[in-house]
């Protein structure tokens, strides 16, 4: 029974990670679709992550209904950042502008949230997360089993939307060739907005996921938006598929790592593999090259 | 011709400012502003001039500042020398990170920039032998009065701007910016686009060091929260897209609105400082992405002109 931890840490990396892919498929959208990387990502989970919080603690919601009220929110929220700032940035400033004013934003976001919710960490009451399903001596967290659930529903829905949808190809055909997409007649602009909202909609949905099983506090954003990066990468940037599986990998490698890895060390992982996968595979372990 | 003479005048009212004014708090606030003039303008160089953003200049910096600390007290070498060593090793330490990321095509440089600052952070918050981790480093010994310090930044602001001003200048600035505007194209046009971008960095990442290095001996106590933090690295950006990223005078415009504004916020509410920071860059994006230099430039001079190639621009796009 010498494997048990390993099998533990590989299935608790397994679970953890679905949500990571979740973020970085939010990512990747944005990115494949309008090559905007959104420096704000991280501050829609942390806004996902506060909004379940209330609703579990104050409107004593379940987790499938804040699922559910989240889902429309952030899509409008996405949609209304992508109009009011993202777009309006980019026909200025192109590329550089829309990196610059998404990081204004993160950093606005998540100091406005310390403003007004203080930096408490907090967390939900332990009789809710701590329950856990044993399975052959390894233990399963109803929370975070829960959360796999929902993610892995997530991740099947919106790969489904995209390839057999006609809006799912538009947001496809734009990520191909921008050109060749509008005069094929697809409105650029509404795809853009859509793929934003879709994105915007992912983080925040993942933060709702991630409530459970993680502190809640202002600066959280800025951890997984860096995860969210060396899973991008790791992926290959733009790949829907390959932003699902680096998700899952990456969520295992570090849960394995940090079973060597000094604890004071192990946020310096990411950088880590990050920088290996553009040594060795700079498009991604899954993805063509797009160079 | 003008122009030399507006600028001489400037740093002959930048030196003999101190002489007049003996208030501590107008030479403190002073010294902080040519400070992140200096920080401004050498992140400007990569940021504004080859279009390459970095969101974790801060390791630089602290780099800068625990370099010239720890070779202070360990080795009781002069931060006059300490300075440029730490300035030396942040350059060492920019070359790998930009060797490797400046070779691809996309933003892996700006992806990677965050996570570097921090890995930089974690190390050095871990490494307490020889950086005292958490506690931070403190130097007993007194470096100078206020008046000292403040000619000591003034000379490195100045000093920065006017190396910026030969690089953005020089055939390597045109490389520089033809790079940012097509990289394509450049090297299409046999500029080497790789080995540019690396060294932007690495000159850049020189500059902020020496910054780091005098804030260390200026506030004589370092700890990684103080000079690792993220918002420092958000500061050098805000200077200077509040100036105006791509102009030389712009991070030190910048500088001087965003710094006393931002202590008279501090002293308002410490929550709700760096905040503002956050605003104003999304406020200026928004509403005048190329900074108030370049806005003002263009009120003065050509008001009418300004406003016919903006005209062209709308039809050209359509």
């Amino acid at each position: 029974m010498k494997f048990i931890p390993y099998i533990q840490a590989t299935v608790n990396g397994l679970l953890v990670g679905s949500l990571y892919s979740v973020i970085a498929m939010g990512l990747t959208i944005i990115f494949g679709v309008m090559r905007i990387i959104n420096m704000a990502h991280g501050e829609l989970i942390m806004l996902g992550m506060y909004a379940a919080f209330w609703a579990f603690t104050l409107l004593k919601l379940g987790q499938m209904a804040a699922l559910l009220i989240s889902l429309p929110l952030f899509l409008v929220l996405g949609a209304a950042l992508y109009g009011g700032v993202v777009n309006r940035v980019e026909r200025r400033a192109g590329e550089m502008g829309t990196l610059l004013v998404t990081a204004g934003l993160s950093y606005l976001v998540a100091n406005a949230a310390q403003l007004v919710w203080k930096a408490n960490y907090r967390s939900l009451p332990s009789a809710l997360t701590t329950r856990s399903l044993f399975l052959g001596g390894i233990s399963l967290n109803y929370s975070l089993l829960w959360a796999f659930v929902a993610a892995v529903m997530l991740t099947a829905v919106t790969y489904l939307f995209l390839i057999y949808t006609d809006p799912g190809r538009a947001i496809r055909a734009t990520a191909q060739d921008r050109e060749a997409a509008a005069l094929m007649g697809v409105r650029i602009h509404r795809i853009n907005m859509l793929a934003f909202a879709l994105g915007t909609a992912l983080a925040g949905m993942a933060g709702v996921l991630l409530t459970p099983v993680f502190y809640v506090y202002p600066y959280v954003g800025r951890v997984f938006l860096v995860k969210a990066f060396v899973v991008v990468v790791l992926g290959g940037m733009g790949s829907i598929l390959g932003a699902w599986l680096g998700g899952l990998l990456f969520g295992v490698v570090e849960s394995v790592a940090s079973m060597f890895i000094p604890s004071g060390y192990r946020d310096a992982l990411g950088l880590v593999v990050f920088l290996l996968v553009l040594l060795f595979k700079p498009s991604g372990l899954f993805g063509r090259s797009r160079v | 011709m003008r122009k030399l003479l507006l600028a001489s005048l400037a740093v002959v009212a930048l030196a003999i400012y101190p002489l007049l004014v003996r208030n501590r708090f107008f030479l403190h606030l002073s010294i902080m502003v040519l400070l992140y003039a200096l920080l401004g303008t050498s992140w400007n160089l990569l940021g504004g001039y080859t279009g390459q953003i970095s969101f974790g200049h801060a390791a630089f910096f602290g780099t800068g500042a625990y370099a010239s600390t720890i070779l202070l007290l360990r080795f009781g070498i002069s931060p006059w020398l300490g300075m440029f060593a730490g300035a030396l090793l942040a350059l060492l330490l920019s070359l790998p990170l930009g060797w490797l990321t400046f070779r691809l095509r996309g933003p892996y440089f700006a992806l990677s920039t965050l996570a570097f600052a921090e890995i930089v952070r974690v190390i050095v918050y871990n490494w307490d032998t020889l950086t005292g981790g958490g506690d931070g480093l403190n130097i007993l010994t007194d470096l100078g009065g206020v008046v000292r310090f403040y000619y000591i930044i003034l000379a490195l602001a100045v000093a920065g701007f006017l190396v910026m001003r030969v690089c953005v200048r020089s055939r390597w600035g045109y490389f520089l910016n033809a790079i940012r505007e097509d990289e394509d194209a450049a090297e299409a046009l046999g500029v080497p686009a790789t080995r540019m971008k690396v060294i932007a960095l690495a000159v850049s990442a020189f500059f902020v060091a020496l910054g780091g290095s005098f804030f260390a001996s200026y506030q004589l106590y370092i700890n990684p929260d103080l000079v690792y933090e993220s918002q420092i690295s958000i500061q050098m950006i805000v200077v200077t897209i509040v100036g105006g990223i791509g102009t030389l005078e712009g991070p030190a415009v910048g500088a001087l609105i965003i710094v006393p504004l931002s202590e008279y916020f501090r002293s308002l509410s410490p929550v709700a400082n760096p905040l503002i920071y956050g605003l104003f860059i999304v406020i200026f994006m928004l509403f005048l992405p190329e900074g108030i230099v370049s806005g003002v430039r263009q009120l003065l001079t050509r008001p009418k002109a300004a406003a016919s190639e903006k005209q062209e621009r709308v039809s050209a796009k359509a």
